[in-house]
């Protein structure tokens, strides 16, 4: 069981609204983690952004020692120790965003809300296999 | 300061993740998990993180360009084609394998837990091989 947080993830969704909003007005791009993470990898064009795009990520890597350094509070991450699953977990989620063009953050948040169809196609057909997924590997297969 | 902007950017996105309770994937797995412990909270990151957006990209996009870029790099495709909707199928299958997508497992990484460090070579590897596929075959309309 994890908690239910409305509130704070009310207000943390809001902060990476903000973010998006953000990078647009100052940097002017979609703020699309796997599109940033694609921008570190070879080949490198003039003008992708490597450089800004490992500032972004790296972030993103202290973001969660800021919150402890602030809050006090331990930051809660369970992560499964399956690791050929995460393998495998990890191709796809990175095959299927670069493919799909974008992933959570840049068709579910920045896509939806400049109302692209595109995105919103995609955010309802990775939900759909998603919650296929889930219900395979813990109600079936039983996890 | 374009290198600041991305990585402050970035740090306040991470934040939203830690803050949401999204970083964290079994709260994410329990969300896709609508047969069992189903936990509402990723609903209310969408509804924070899209109503910020919404609301902010139209106040930005109304200007020339961005503060400190030559303009806004915008998609452009407006296919829904089979590339987008297999793109989005698989990456669905592997968040819901790992309950990581992009975001959070970078945000992981500073923990160095072992699933999130092979799943995070994992998925640049996956966004890599999807990037020189599509480099080999470029879809008809270019994104």
């Amino acid at each position: 069981m994890t908690e239910f947080t409305p509130f704070s993830s009310l207000i943390g969704g809001a902060l990476i609204g903000l973010s998006a909003v953000l990078l647009m007005a100052l940097d002017g791009r979609i703020a699309g983690i796997s599109g940033i993470a694609t921008r570190l990898l070879p080949p490198y064009r003039e003008g992708a952004g490597s450089l800004s795009a490992l500032a972004f990520v790296a972030g993103l890597v202290c973001a969660p020692f800021v919150v402890m350094a602030v809050t006090g509070q331990p930051v809660l991450q369970t992560v499964s120790s399956n690791l050929p699953l995460m393998a495998i977990a990890g191709l796809l989620v990175g095959f299927g965003a670069n493919l799909g063009g974008g992933c959570t953050s840049g068709h579910a948040v920045c896509g939806i809300s400049r109302l692209s169809t595109r995105s919103i196609v995609a955010t309802v057909t990775f939900m759909a296999t998603a919650f296929v997924t889930v219900f395979v590997v813990r109600h079936m297969v039983g996890g | 300061m374009t290198f600041v902007v991305n990585l402050l950017l970035g740090l306040l996105f991470g934040i939203g993740l830690v803050v949401s309770g999204m970083s964290n994937p079994p709260k994410v797995l329990n969300f896709l998990d609508l047969a069992g412990t189903w936990n509402p909270s990723l609903l209310f990151v969408m509804i924070g993180a899209v109503l910020v957006t919404f609301l902010g990209y139209r106040i930005v996009l109304r200007r020339d360009r961005p503060l400190l870029a030559n303009a806004f790099r915008l998609p452009t495709a407006k296919d829904v084609d089979a590339r987008l909707l297999s793109g989005a199928a698989i990456f669905g299958i592997g968040w819901g394998l790992g309950g990581f997508c992009p975001g959070p497992a970078l945000t992981a990484l500073g923990f160095a837990a072992p699933g999130a460090l092979v799943f995070v070579p994992a998925m640049f590897a996956g966004l890599w091989a999807a990037r020189m596929l599509t480099l080999a075959r470029p879809p008809l309309k270019q994104a």
